[in-house]
Parts: C-alpha cells; structure tokens; sequence
C-alpha cells in the first residue's frame, strides 16, 4: 500500500473517524465537565455531528478503501447525512427531554455518537465483516441507551431484553457469514461477487442459506415480523428520546445493510428469496398495523406503527432481483426512509412533550383536548399521523406512493393490495389520536421545551412543504447508487 | 408571477390567502372571522365568474391549461396540471357559489371554535375546486385524498352526537376506494408512462382484459362516494351527523366528486370497459333510485330522509352517465348541479329549524305553514324542486336523463332494454311521495306542539342563504338553454371519443 493509497482510504472515511475520534475526546472532557452544565456536553456533541456532516456533504464519487473493507458512493452519502441529520435532532431531542425527566448525563450524547458511527459504517460496508463489525458498534452503545433511564424498571428490562435478542441476532448474522464464506471462500463484496459470477461457488445451498440467516438478523434489527417481539417492549421502556433515535436509526442501518447485502451480492438468488421477502413483507405490514389499533399506550402504539413501516419498507425490497429496477428499489427505500424520519421526530417531540415522569401521560387518552389547548401541537401532530397513513398532502403520501410504484413495477399486485389494505387500516388507530385530541375533553399540559417544540414544528411545516417540492428529494434519492462490483 | 396569477391557481388556491388571515386572528374574534371567511369565499366565486368570462362554451377541449412539470425524475412523469372544459366548468362554479352560501348559513350555528372551522372550510373549498380542475391524475389524487381531511374535521368536530363514529366511517370508506384506485393509478403512470389525463386519454391502447380491472379499481373509490348502493352506508351516518354547512358541503359538491370521476377519468380513459360495465352500472344506479327512494319514506328524521334522497337523485345521475350518448350525459350533469342546488338547500332549511327546535323529528312539527308561511313557502319550492316539477330544475336533469336512458335502451344503445329508463321514471313517482308526505308532515295540519307555536319566521339572513338558491332553481327550470351549451361541445366530443374507441376495439 502506498501512502497516497493511504491518504485517500482516510479520506473515504474521514467524517467517520472524526466522528468516533471527537466521541472519544468527549469522553475525556465529560469527566471535567460538571454534572450541572450538561448542556454543554450537548453542544459539543451537536458540533462534532455538524462538522461531520459538512465533511460528508464534500465527499463525491464512488471509491473503495481500506483493501475493499469499504466503499464511499452515493448511497453511502446519502444515508451518513441521514444518520447525521438525524443525530442532530437527536441531540436537540434529548436534551429537553433528559433535563425535564432529570437523566442529564454526558455519557448519553457519547453513546449516541459511538451508535451513530456504527450506522454510517454499516451504510459504507464492502464485506461481511465490517458488516458485522458495524453492527456491534451501533447496537452495543444502544443497548446502553434503552436502560439509561435506571433505575425504573421498565427501562432496565428494556436494555437486558433488547441486549439478549440482540445479542442472539448478531449471532444469526455471524453464523450467515460464516455460511457465506463457506460457500464463496471470502467475506468481500467483491470476491463474494466474483465467485457467484464465475460460477466458482464451493456450495451454492450455503451461499442461500447464509444470505437468509443474514436476513434474519438485520430483520431483527429493522424490526421485521417474526423478529420483531422485542420492538413494543424496548420502545415502550426505554427513554423516549432514545426510542425517537432508535425507531430512524436502527431500522435505517438495517435496511442500508439489506440493501447493499441483497442488490448487489444475491441478485441471482432472487427466485429464493424473494418469495420469502414477499411472505414477510406481507407479515409485517399486516401484523404491525393489526395490533397497533389494539394499544392504549402511544408509545406502543408507535411500536406496532413502526414495524409496520418497516414492512411498506421490506415491500420495496421485494422485487431487488429484478434487472433494471435495483434503482428504483433502493431509491424509493432511501426515500421513504427520509419520509418516516421526519414523521417519526416529530410524533416523538410530541410524545416527549406531553410524557410526564414515571410514564405518566403516555395514555391516548392523555392527548384529549390537545386540539383545544395546544392548536399548534395538535396541528402538527395530525400532519404526522397523516403523513403516517399515507394520507396527502404529506410527505409519507409521496413515498408511499413512491414504495408502491416499485413494487408494482416488479408486477407484484397482491403484495400491492395487501400494503393500500393494510394502510387503510393504519389509518384507523393514527386517526384515532386525532379522534382524541379534537373531538374529546381533557387537559392536557404540554412541556416548555423549546427544542422539543421547534422540533415538531418544523417536521410538520417539512412535511408539508416537501411534499410539493419533492422534487428535490427524488433527484437525490435517485443519485443516490450503489456501487457495484 | 404569471403563473400565480392564472385564473385557474388564483380560483383554487385564493381561499388560502383567507386561511393566512384568520390565522392571525384570535378565536374570540368570532364576527371578524366570519366575515373573513365570507369575503374570501365571495372573492373567489368571483374569480371563478372571472374564468367563466374566459370560458370559450363552443371549444369542446380543455381550455385556460397550465402544465408545468413537477416531479421529473427517476422515471416519474407527473405534471401540476390544471385546466377547465365542458365537463367541470359548471361543477367548479357549483363549489365556489355553495361555499359562500354554507358559510353564511353558519352565522349563528357555529358558535364554538369559529376560527378552526372556517381554517377548515376554507381548505375544503382549495380541494373540492383542485379536484374539479386537476388534469394530472397523481395531483388529482393529492386533491381528492385532501378533502377527506377538512370534511373528515368538519363532520367530527362540530357534528351531531354520534359524529366521531361518522367521522372516521366517512374517513376510512372514502380511503377504502381511493386507495385502489392509487394502485390503478400507478399501473397507468408506469406502463403508459405519464399521469397527464389527456395525454392517456389520446394514447389508449390498454388491453381490454386490464381496462376492467382499471375500470374496477377507479369505479370502487368514485361509486363510494356518489354514493352507489351497496357502498351507501356511510353517507347516512355523514350526512345526519355533520353539521349544516357541513351536510350542504357534502351534498351539494363532495357527493359530485365520485359522479364527475366517472365522467372524466371511467368513461374517456377505459371506454371499452364503459360500454361493458355500463347495463352492470345502470342496474346499481336503477337499484339505487329505487333503494333511496323506499328508505326516504321510511324515515321520521327530516335530515336522514334529505340524506337516503340523495342516493336516489346520485342513482339518476349514473343512469344519464352510463346511458353514454350525449342526452343522458348532459342530463346527468346537469342533474350534478340541480342535485347541488336542491338538496344544499333542503339541507339549508332543515338546517334552519333545527336550530329553532333542536330536533329534526317529524312527528314534533306539523302545522308550521301557519307560524312560519315564509319558511313554509321556500320550503315548498325546493321541495317541489327536488321532487322534479316541470318548470323548476329537478324536471329539466331528470327528464334529459330518462330520454338519455330511454335512447341508450334502442336496438344498438349501450343498455339495450328500456327497463332500466321505465323502472328509473318509477322512481320520480316515488320523490313525490316522500317528498310530499315530508311536507305534509312539517307543515300541514293542526300546530300539535305547543313549543312550535311561538317559532320565528327565517331573518333576513337566512333568507338571503336560500334565494341565491332559487334564483337557480327556477333559471334551470325556465331557461336551461344556457347551462346545456356550456358542456354540450365537451359532451359530445367525450361521447363519441368512448364510442369511437370501443368500437375500434371489437374483433
């Protein structure tokens, strides 16, 4: 290797090494920060993601590094300034949220960096092990974060719970590669590519195998049914800020990760595995939404909703094998990703702002006489329950319609029918909030944080507004390729 | 700025700008916003006179386009795509002349959070007038998705009693059709690949065997929402539960979206499955006119029986579609706006004594000619109107249509049989019945109740919500030369289009 080699490998990953190196300066600095300026800690956490994300905004072109280990493209790009942008909320999030429930510890913003590098190294993986590698790094500081509100109860169940099935699902994805490097020899994209062309394949049912269990685990992590039982639990116990994080960032990664696994390395095991995509897509979707209209608790409900979505997201991926439509597989993924993140911080900022301590008001019936109360709060939390259904003029509508379109390209009708049938009923339970917070009387009383509240502000009037200058967001989406090998 | 100032954008999006103001004013300021929201509503239906005075009546196509590209990339073709012809210019005028009118009715009615209600009026007003205009099918939807929301707030909010229950039945069964009908979308965009309606329209060429389950897809949302039996059962519970201005809104323009959706993306985009389906479509419609008919006159509730009556009038307007020759068509257009005029105003008057009486039972009324001879005079011309008497409006759609259907039963027409013109023309017998027993009931006989004695007679602002409304009522009976010009050109050339392509498809 030569240095210049060198030099451009590390600029290939310069926003990431910058990201963990400042991470781990924070750490140093958090012990002489004191406890009562953790806004501070904030800030600096805030700073580290901005600078990260300007470095990402430079990146252009598509090169590997690193030997192969990983590769900068546009999808790369697209999804780190997702995990970025999405920290930044995140941050803003946590820290009203931390200070009015009395949880203000540095650590979390030093967690919540560490989780973000996992995210954007998974988006950037050019071989199974860094994979894997990505993996630990995002779910172990997660894990963390999800018992961070100790000692309640429900949030340290939350942690050991997430913990041990996550723990079981990073053993799913070891034992695919381990598969997968029986079958091929290697762990690179690029020689796991070479051999299924060259037809060089030592055991061609390993190489099946080993992709389904792969499956299995980033299934688990993007709460694909049936991998999803630990979804409602871990959302409904763990802090509501870090829920807000976990329900983009996790589902995000694992689907960046199923994206890059199954366009560019399985193609030509589409007859397996897409009928398998098919049946869980189906599952999910209809699962998701059936249950959600059974919860009384928003966050749980918000659970359900999220695997749902999880399932119009899987939906997409359906039709990954088919020549020509890889395109739009990943773009209208990429871009309904970027629809569900805004909706899904500004019904979170919402949650939070009406949460009291000690799981109080997480009731739907906690919002009733929103509407009358908080007019804006509740308009912008109709936007977001809206935008959920599908229903326009919101952004969701236009990647809904977007997620459809692929999937209807690829000629699956039924698959179609199930996913506007299953919305239909989505739409029951997210109208239902709004039910509540218009048509009955309460008192509900909304935190004053301005974070928070700005937060769902600006979603909602996003969501709203982007929906007619799309435009934007489908060029880039639609730029967004992956590299193939 | 040329392009905001089009008429077109100007006579959708200008209640917006009433919206922007009444934001900026404070709940308690109850008067100050209604009069925002009615001078907003004025201005816009006059813009929408504006574009009736740039209207060429004798150009059959779309006139006044704008078709700007939108959404370009990615293989996504979609267009902001609006234009105005023969077939929507009179709905257009319908929606801008009956919001003014709804929102007058709400002076005194709507007490409780004014300024949410006419926000949502107004929004309401921006997509009925956007589905009307929209010539892309994915901007159509945008609008047509739109309106549930307003309407689905309006009928929840200030409803009757059971209104969250109508609220997300109204929500949820329009949603139900819609969606079907995105898929059926999206089967167009990619495999004809643009969204523009008269683009699709000049290229054809869909295999028949799809063109029916297209035609399946669209049917389902628009026969939900005119609404055709068996798909009515949301309408009563909407219809009862909204309040007035709600009910008129609903009636009077909401119902004519799913009619008008037939006329202009069933008929021109899938014209061999229309002439297939259209004896299937003609049944439900003839079922429908009966159906409403009979349960009309089962009612005791004033406002449920207006509310079952519109499934009869809508089951007339289907017959004159799917008649699809140029008289059944033009009948059922006009039938729209009659329909529009007659029952917004019956439901203006059921309206106006529920306010006084807090009950719209028939059995608490009788004898109110004698309290009330104005109400009772206006009263009887709507209802007369609604019932079809020759010289007022309801008579000129009705007849029109029935010759349409008659025509269509010939040796060659699309139906075939004359039955289905003969067992419609029964159902014009039967308006009379329940519409006469209706005002027997309210206004003939003895004043049984004691409460109704002392009831006061409509003010001047009541009056003025129901004359805008007669002045048409009887214009249409009397003259209705006019109102047939302006679509006549666009009717006929949309006519023999379905024909022209239906027959170039047989073996």
């Amino acid at each position: 290797m030569t240095l210049n080699q060198f030099g451009t490998d590390l600029l290939v990953l310069l926003p990431l090494t910058f990201l963990l190196g400042w991470a781990s300066l924070l750490l140093l600095a958090d012990l002489f920060i004191p406890a009562r300026k953790q806004g501070v800690m904030a800030a600096l956490a805030a700073l580290g993601l901005a600078v990260s994300l300007v470095l990402t905004l430079m990146q252009k072109g598509s090169t590997l590094a690193f030997g192969g280990m990983v590769v900068l493209d546009g999808f790369s790009v697209f999804l780190n300034v997702l995990f970025l942008a999405s920290g930044l909320v995140a941050v803003a999030l946590a820290y009203d949220y931390l200070k009015h429930m009395h949880l203000e510890r540095g650590t979390y913003y030093i967690l919540l960096l560490f989780s973000i590098g996992g995210m954007m190294l998974m988006g950037m993986s050019a071989d199974l092990i860094i994979v894997f590698l990505a993996l630990e790094l995002l779910s172990i500081p997660l894990y963390v974060l999800s018992g961070f509100a100790r000692p309640a109860e429900k949030s340290e169940e939350a942690a050991i719970k997430y913990f041990l099935l996550g723990a079981f699902a990073s053993g799913f994805v070891v034992y695919g590669i381990a598969l997968v490097f029986g079958a091929t020899g290697t762990t690179s994209f690029a020689g796991i590519v070479g051999a299924v062309k060259t037809n060089a394949l030592l055991n061609p049912s390993l190489l099946t195998l080993g992709g389904a269990l792969l499956l299995i685990g980033l299934g688990f992590k993007a709460a694909v049914v049936p991998f999803h039982m630990w979804t409602p639990d871990v959302y409904h116990g763990a802090p509501t800020s870090v829920t807000a994080f976990m329900a983009l960032g996790a589902k995000a990664a694992g689907f960046a990760a199923l994206l890059r696994i199954f366009l560019t390395l399985f193609p030509s095991l589409s007859a397996d595995f897409t009928p398998i995509l098919w049946v869980l897509a189906a599952l999910t979707m209809f699962l998701g939404n059936v249950v959600a209209i059974a919860q009384r608790n928003i966050k749980r409900m918000l659970a359900y909703s999220s695997i749902a979505h999880a399932g119009y997201l899987l939906m997409a991926l359906v039709p990954y094998g088919h020549s020509g439509l890889s395109g739009d597989v990943s773009a209208s993924l990429l871009f309904y990703l970027v629809a569900y993140g805004l909706t899904n911080f500004g019904v979170w900022s919402v949650v939070m702002l009406l949460e009291r301590a000690e799981g109080k008001g997480l009731a739907l019936d906690d919002y009733a006489g929103l509407g009358r109360k908080y007019p804006a709060l509740a308009a912008s939390m109709t936007v977001f329950m809206l935008s959920f259904a599908g229903v326009p003029p919101t952004l969701g509508f236009v990647g809904k319609f977007y997620l459809f379109r692929t999937v209807l390209e690829g000629g699956y009708i039924w698959l179609a029918l199930i996913g506007v049938l299953t919305s239909l009923i989505s739409a029951y339970y997210y109208l239902r909030v709004v039910v509540i917070m218009y048509m009955h009387d309460g008192e509900p009383e909304s935190l004053s944080a301005p974070w928070l509240k700005a937060s769902a502000w600006v979603t909602a009037i996003g969501l709203v507004v982007f929906t007619f200058a799309s435009g934007v967001l489908f060029t880039w989406a639609s730029q967004a390729l992956l590299t193939t090998f | 700025m040329d392009f905001l100032m089009h008429p077109l954008n100007l006579v959708t999006f200008f209640p917006l700008l009433g919206v922007l103001v009444i934001l900026f004013l404070k709940q308690e300021q109850k008067n100050a916003i209604r009069w925002v929201a009615l001078v907003t509503s004025l201005i816009t239906f006059g813009i929408s006179l504006a574009v009736l005075a740039q209207f060429n009546a004798s150009n059959p196509d779309l006139q006044l386009t704008i078709n700007e590209p939108w959404i370009q990339v990615a293989g996504w073709n979609i267009h902001y795509s609006l234009g105005v012809d023969g077939l929507s210019i009179l709905l257009l005028l319908l929606t801008t002349f009956l919001t003014p009118i709804s929102i007058l009715s709400t002076w005194t009615a709507i007490d409780e959070r004014v300024k949410d209600f006419m926000i949502f009026f107004l929004l309401l007003e921006v997509g009925m007038s956007g589905v009307f205009l929209a010539q892309d099918l994915f901007l159509f939807y945008v609008f047509w998705e739109f309106t549930l929301v307003p309407m689905y707030f309006l009928i929840g909010i200030w409803g009757g009693p059971n209104r969250m229950y109508a609220a997300i039945k109204f929500f949820l069964y329009t949603m139900a059709g819609s969606i079907l009908m995105l898929l059926a979308i999206l089967w167009l965009g990619i495999h004809q690949g643009t969204f523009s309606v008269p683009e699709l329209i000049a290229k054809g060429g869909i295999p028949a065997d799809v063109q029916l389950w297209l035609f399946i897809a669209f049917a389902t949302a628009f026969a939900i929402k005119v609404p055709m039996w068996p798909l009515h059962s949301w309408l009563p519970d909407a219809h009862v539960q909204a309040p007035t201005a709600g009910s008129v809104i609903l009636a009077g323009v909401l119902l004519k979206m799913g009619t008008y959706g037939f006329l202009r993306f069933n008929l021109p985009l899938f014209p061999q499955a229309a002439v297939k389906a259209a004896p299937v479509m003609a049944v439900l419609a003839v079922i429908g006119i009966l159906y409403g008919a009979a349960v009309s006159y089962a009612q005791t509730d004033v406002k449920k029986l207006v509310a079952y009556s519109s499934i009869s009038h809508l089951g007339f307007v289907m017959l004159g579609l799917f008649a699809l020759n140029p008289q059944g068509v033009q009948g059922a257009i006009l039938q729209m706006i009659n329909h529009g005029l007659s029952t917004g105003a019956l439901f203006l008057l059921v309206g106006m004594v529920y306010e006084r009486r807090h009950t719209r039972e028939m059995d608490k009324f009788g004898g109110l000619w004698k309290v009330t001879p104005v109400y009772g005079a206006l009263t009887l011309i709507v209802t007369l109107s609604s019932m079809g008497l020759p010289g007022l409006n309801g008579f000129v759609g009705e007849f029109t249509i029935l010759l349409g259907a008659w025509g269509a039963g010939d040796a060659g027409g699309v139906l075939g049989s004359h039955y289905y013109a003969g067992f419609a023309a029964l159902g014009v017998i039967l308006a009379a019945v329940y519409m006469l027993f209706m005002f027997q009931k309210l206004f003939l006989g003895p004043v049984t109740h004691e409460e109704n004695k002392k009831l006061s007679d409509l003010n001047w602002r009541e009056i003025a919500t129901i004359v805008p409304l007669l002045l048409f009522i009887f214009w249409i009976g009397l003259y209705p030369k006019p109102f047939f010009g302006l679509m006549a050109p666009a009717v006929e050339k949309m006519v023999t289009l379905v024909h022209s392509a239906a027959l170039a498809a047989l073996p």
